[in-house]
């Protein structure tokens, strides 16, 4: 007996999809001086709209007009009146969601049951979470009477494309700053309808201005030396060639980039759970998630158990049309990042790890790439090492809850790490050792304007959220 | 307690005695709530239409065990339940059972006898259980003389919570006996329990005492069958499955009351448990008024139009 679901697409109409999409820049959508780009929908390969993309000169008038509204209007304007701005926004994100998450799926690829359920509700949750705060600066224990930086110049990446301008945005006008954001060169279009809100929102000119482009505009912004504060999400690559052309500049500086987490079972977890925590850990957004659990260590005794019980789970994953309800896992954001993902997967597999893919069938079309699972992955493997970006699993295994802290701090990076066991008192013990800036207990990639969110190491620095990410955009 | 022949070879360790039931059943892996929750919410968003809705809903009748379990209840009433079980609506599968008290029994099996449709007596001192072993028996024995071929016991509560685990396992042992033919769901009274670690250990003692299904409850105690506690029993009976080979049902019973809420328990059992459950023979549900809205959403995606409860019949 089958029961296959019936197709159950949400409509593409709902994204009010335009043939071509404009900068923004003091309030207004202009052409702007560069080489157009074209945003493609990664499931069909097909170019959804062209956007005009920011020139030198752009970047240059853009970058003046911040500094005006922050010097005239913004700057100066009392939190609680900035509040009210961001409140706007945050309501109008909220009645705008269908048309955001559906644009949001076309752009990206992630599945339309994250984008509805995950990236832009939590878009919204930062804008009230952080317009809350734009009266109360005084009491977040940052001195009481805490100063703005002025302009902030921030790039953001393709992975969660909305959600992502508002971490950065939403945090910068409670504070008092103004705004020069790039999205990134493959997803720019939700950005450029959160710039239409922002537009409707009547934010005053300047405030926020949004220059779509590739990482030659991303370069004009951070180095312009109108910019007083620098925010980049992105790669550890690109976010060391910022921190060494910022050095001595006086800019503030908060970097949020790749990582390898690890996300550790121990013998008495609750193994179903576990399961689903491991799932949703690295094939959540197809893995394209920088603290994605993309290295699971199990305890050698329940290795194989555990195994069995993924694998089933994992091969029930639907793979396919973005915009289909019931589609568990999107297409791969891109070409070239489906191209890094076959060559490591096939390091792994010339390195001797056991590959298991999903048998689920893939459209014919678009970047799709099956669910993965590596067993018998050794720390030198590249698999082991190297972020994937990816729906790809490393599976190594440990003895003893040192060997578990040990194998899991081995890395380079240090964004999250997840613990998965029914004794507590084993969870504070391991959260006081793993070198990962968010540890979560029993649970995996859970995010909340409350909590702060960031690195160790060449995870980056700085911290987005809560009253510690206040922090990045005032002067203290 | 004596191990027994049918004792699966796999687990008669687990059975010897009382200390090595309990180091079983606490042994098995915890159930983190937050996780089966979320695991239940996502599996709810599910989004099931046009012809895959159908067969969800005539294979959800095809699984309804069509209960009137009242002080109230008359020849009259049963009946009525019967004729609606043989012939819920033109076009429609039989229900699986008609679900009654034990002194109902006779009047059901007149009314099924040979239709296909199964009769189901509730038994063991039902809802409570606060009965000696005695008039359980008896209770049970009642039923299968009077033509059940399908036995809803309740286990003793009470003494799993106080850990005596060996004596709902013999309770359990000693109906199934009593049983004969007639297939024994054990109703776990899953509120009772309160908790999934308590959920997950009840439904592994009931398999292992030889239960045919396991059913969450009675409909008397509040809260009844939901999401969570219906994905805990499916996993076990998966898990029992890959560890035996053999295959054990389910039966979430009491608040199913929409085609929404059973096409949410049918994308469970499809993706939780896997698709051989997709049959009556492994899965039901223990409900009354679910069969009506059922074929109120049947005529609607065969007319394209609502009609509203007038249009079905109330029984």
């Amino acid at each position: 007996m089958t029961w296959e679901y019936a197709p159950a697409p949400e409509s593409r109409a709902i994204a009010n999809l335009k043939p071509s999409y404009r900068m923004f820049v003091d309030g207004e959508f202009v052409e702007g001086k560069g080489e157009p780009l074209k945003s493609v929908n990664p499931a069909t390969e097909e170019v959804l709209a062209e956007v005009s993309t920011a020139s030198q000169a752009d970047v240059d008038h853009a970058v003046k007009v911040a500094r005006r509204a922050y010097d005239k209007v913004w700057g100066r304007m009392p939190g609680t009146e900035r509040a009210k701005y961001i409140f706007r926004i945050a309501r109008m994100i909220a009645e705008r969601a269908r048309e955001l998450a559906v644009l949001e799926s076309l752009d990206n690829g992630k599945p339309i049951k994250e984008s509805r359920d995950t990236d832009v509700p939590t878009a919204a949750a930062h804008f009230f979470y952080h317009a809350g705060w734009a009266d109360k600066l005084g009491y977040a224990g940052l001195g009481p009477d805490p100063r703005p930086l002025g302009v902030a110049g921030q790039v953001i990446p393709w992975n969660f494309p909305l959600l992502m301008a508002a971490w950065k945005i939403a945090p910068a006008l409670a504070c008092g700053n103004t705004v020069v954001l790039k999205p990134a060169e493959t997803t720019p279009l939700t950005a450029l309808v959160l710039a239409e809100i922002i537009q409707q929102a009547e934010l005053p000119p300047g405030v926020v201005n949004i220059l779509p482009g590739a990482g030659d505009v991303g370069a004009q912004l951070v180095n312009h030396p109108g910019i007083d504060k620098v925010a980049f999400t992105g790669s550890t690559e690109v976010g060391k060639i910022i921190q060494g052309s910022l050095a001595g500049t006086g800019k503030k500086l908060t970097l949020e980039l790749g990582g390898k987490a690890a996300n550790v079972v121990f013998d008495d977890a609750p193994l179903d759970q576990a399961v689903e925590g491991i799932v949703n850990g690295i094939f959540f957004n197809q893995g394209h998630v920088c603290c994605a659990g993309s290295r699971l260590l199990v305890q050698e005794s329940i290795a194989e158990e555990l195994l069995d019980k993924l694998r089933k789970r994992v091969s029930t994953l639907r793979v396919g049309d973005p915009l289909d309800k019931n589609t568990d896992v999107g297409a791969i954001n891109s070409r070239a990042q489906l191209d890094k993902i076959h060559e490591l997967v096939a390091a792994g597999e010339q390195e001797g790890a056991h590959r298991w893919t999903s048998a689920c069938p893939l459209p014919d079309k678009g970047f799709f790439f099956a669910p993965t699972v590596f067993a018998d992955v050794t720390q030198s493997m590249r698999i082991a090492q190297e972020e994937i970006f990816g729906p790809v699993l490393s599976v190594l295994t440990f003895r003893t809850p040192d060997e578990a802290v040990a194998k899991a701090n081995n890395t380079p990076y240090g964004l999250s790490a997840g613990v998965w066991t029914e004794k507590g008192s084993r969870i504070l013990w391991m959260a006081n050792r793993l070198r990962a800036g968010v540890v979560w207990a029993n649970t995996f990639n859970r995010f909340d304007p409350t909590a702060p969110f960031g690195g160790y190491q060449e995870s980056g620095f700085g911290r987005e959220g809560g009253r510690t990410g206040l922090e990045a955009y005032l002067d203290v | 307690m004596p191990m027994s022949a049918t004792t699966v070879h796999e687990f008669s360790g687990a059975t010897r005695d009382e200390a090595s039931l309990r180091r079983f059943l606490q042994g098995l892996p915890g159930v983190d709530a937050v996780g089966v929750e979320q695991r239940s919410a996502g599996l709810a968003t599910r989004s099931i239409k046009k012809d895959s809705k159908l067969w969800a809903i005539d294979t959800a009748i095809a699984m309804v065990d069509l209960t009137t379990l009242e002080g109230a209840d008359t020849p009259g009433k049963v009946r009525s339940l019967c004729a609606k079980a043989r012939n819920p609506a033109p076009g429609t599968p039989k229900v699986a059972a008609v679900c009654v008290y034990p002194d109902m029994v006779a009047t059901a099996v007149e009314k099924l006898d040979g239709t296909g449709v199964n009769i189901a007596s509730v038994a063991t001192a039902f809802p409570s259980g606060r009965s000696s072993l005695k008039v359980k028996l008896t209770d049970t024995e009642l039923a299968v003389e009077a033509g059940a071929t399908e036995i809803d016991m309740v286990i003793d509560r009470g003494a799993f919570l106080t850990g005596r685990y060996g004596q709902v396992f013999d309770e359990i042992r000693t109906i199934k006996a009593a049983c004969g033919d007639a297939h024994l769901k054990v109703i776990l009274e899953t509120g009772e329990l309160a908790t999934y670690d308590n959920v997950r250990r009840a439904s592994w003692l009931a398999l292992l005492a030889g239960g045919d299904f396991i059913k969450t409850s009675t409909g008397k105690v509040s809260p009844a069958a939901t999401l969570p506690v219906t994905n805990v029993m499916l996993q076990a009976v998966h898990d029992w499955h890959a560890a035996t080979g053999q295959l054990r049902g389910v039966k979430p019973a009491g608040g199913i009351r929409t085609t929404k809420d059973a096409i949410r328990h049918l994308v469970a059992v499809h993706e939780v448990a896997g698709p051989e459950w997709l049959t009556p023979a492994l899965f039901r549900f223990g409900a009354s008024s679910l069969l009506n809205d059922l074929l109120m959403q049947r005529q609607t995606q065969l007319s394209g139009h609502y009609s509203g409860p007038d249009y079905v019949t109330v029984d």
